[in-house]
């Protein structure tokens, strides 16, 4: 939620105010799309700590889990235990010991980052501002590098286990051989290239909507809130002395419980929808056909 | 807006808690779930198998309860039965006494009587010979009137 009068002190145009937002705390400043030397310091920080916050909770609760009668934090973390497991069982036929704690630390994590835009907007980065830091970025899904380190490795995931239970042979006559198939030869041989092209983007674009759906959701979740915290952000101060100023005032805070609402709300449905396309994705995988 | 190191760090990251995730949090948990699921599946089947337990026990209580009754029953009888005839036989046996008593004090009585009877005749007797002899002044010889006192005696 925006916190009004947060940058009152140093009342800077709104583009300013945006561009500020959307800079990473890095090492140094990066050169091109990919610069392998740059680290982005908030995304990782945020990212290690909120996977330390399920972990350690997930960790506490297991390592004392009774079978007999459970408490109420264990009650809730087998709650959301048995739920992951169970979309991972309506979706996923086969065994695999890997894909339901995946599913079940996809979704806690990612549900972790996207609820870190709930946080009022300015508060940390303002606090980070007192310690000495010019930038700071709180939601980890709204940094492509987070959303790609998840969706690549998902990836990696589902060619392995392709390859390793379709055999390399099996997974590259899935995209060559099909849709269109013919026992002559000659045809066959022209069919290939058409198939190939009609299969391997829809399989390559896999990794990249499902990092980009993600993304674009918490992005544009995280402009809204900075939008929000427009109205007043001119004014400073001196807000509180107009009339004007105070219906911004109970307009910006009216808007922002609103749309904090519809933001928690959508970053649980995005956590979900990756969960439940990895499953989806590795489950495809394992399929033989 | 770019690619670069977090990318990496951020999938090293990811596999790392996968993998902790999956050794040592997922089983346990799931783990705990399932052996509560077992432990209360148990739990109904042992109250099943005891509330059945419980109704045979109750059956069976039945019968046993039925059998004492009527044993209890058969017993109050024959001890019934038993006494009256013990005070039958009682009755029988003190009749019959009584009978027996009755009859030997009238065997008693008449025996007493004859004697009675006897001594007084020989007294009457010997009064009527004394008083004879006085009156005749004369000895009366016993052995000659002998049948004479008898008849007499007899009469008497």
């Amino acid at each position: 939620m925006p916190m009004f009068l947060a940058r009152a002190a140093e009342a800077s145009s709104p583009t300013e105010y945006i561009v500020h937002h959307i800079t990473y705390l890095t090492n140094e400043a990066p050169r091109g799309v990919l610069d392998f030397s740059v680290v982005n310091y908030d995304s990782v920080f945020f990212s290690i700590l909120l996977a330390v916050v399920f972990g350690g909770l997930f960790y506490a609760v297991a390592r004392k889990a009774t079978a007999g009668v459970p408490g109420r934090l264990q009650g809730f973390v087998e709650w959301v235990v048995e739920w992951v497991d169970s979309q991972v069982k309506e979706t996923f036929s086969g065994k695999s010991r890997l894909i339901a704690p995946l599913s079940l630390t996809i979704f806690c994590w990612v549900l972790l980052f996207n609820l870190m835009d709930l946080i009022p907007i300015d508060l940390l980065p303002n606090a980070a501002r007192g310690a000495g830091l010019g930038h700071l970025r709180i939601v980890p899904s709204t940094d492509l590098n987070v959303v790609f380190g998840l969706s690549l490795t998902v990836f990696a995931l589902v060619l392995y286990y392709s390859v390793k239970i379709k055999g390399l042979g099996g997974f590259v006559g899935e995209f060559a051989l099909r849709p269109f198939a013919s026992r002559n030869v000659v045809l066959q041989a022209l069919c290939v290239p058409i198939n190939l092209i009609m299969e391997l983007p829809s399989f390559l674009a896999r990794p990249l909507s499902l990092a980009l759906r993600l993304y674009g959701n918490m992005f544009a979740g995280e402009m809204v809130f900075a939008l929000i915290a427009l109205l007043t952000l001119t004014m400073g101060a001196a807000a509180l002395a107009t009339a004007t100023g105070w219906v911004l005032i109970v307009v910006q805070i009216a808007v922002g419980v609103v749309w904090s609402l519809f933001d928690a709300f959508i970053g649980l449905l995005q956590a979900f929808i990756f969960m439940i396309l990895t499953i989806i994705y590795l489950s495809q995988a394992s399929e033989h056909h | 807006m770019n690619i670069n190191l977090t990318l990496i760090i951020q999938m090293i990251v990811f596999v790392l808690l996968v993998a902790f995730v999956m050794r040592k949090v997922w089983p346990h948990i799931l783990g705990a779930v399932e052996e509560r699921t077992r432990k209360i599946a148990l739990g109904l089947a042992a109250a099943e198998k005891g509330q059945q337990e419980l109704a045979q026990a109750e059956k069976r209580s039945d019968v046993v309860l039925r059998e004492a009754r009527e044993r209890a029953h058969q017993i109050v009888e024959q001890a019934q039965r038993r006494a009256s005839e013990m005070i039958e036989h009682a009755k029988i046996a003190a009749s019959a006494e009584g009978q027996r008593l009755l009859t030997a004090a009238q065997q008693q009585i008449d025996l007493e009587a004859a004697r009675a009877r006897d001594s007084l005749r020989k007294d009457v007797a010997q009064l009527a010979i004394d008083t004879a002899s006085k009156l005749l002044e004369r000895e009366i010889d016993a052995r000659t009137h002998a049948d004479l006192l008898d008849k007499l005696a007899a009469r008497i």
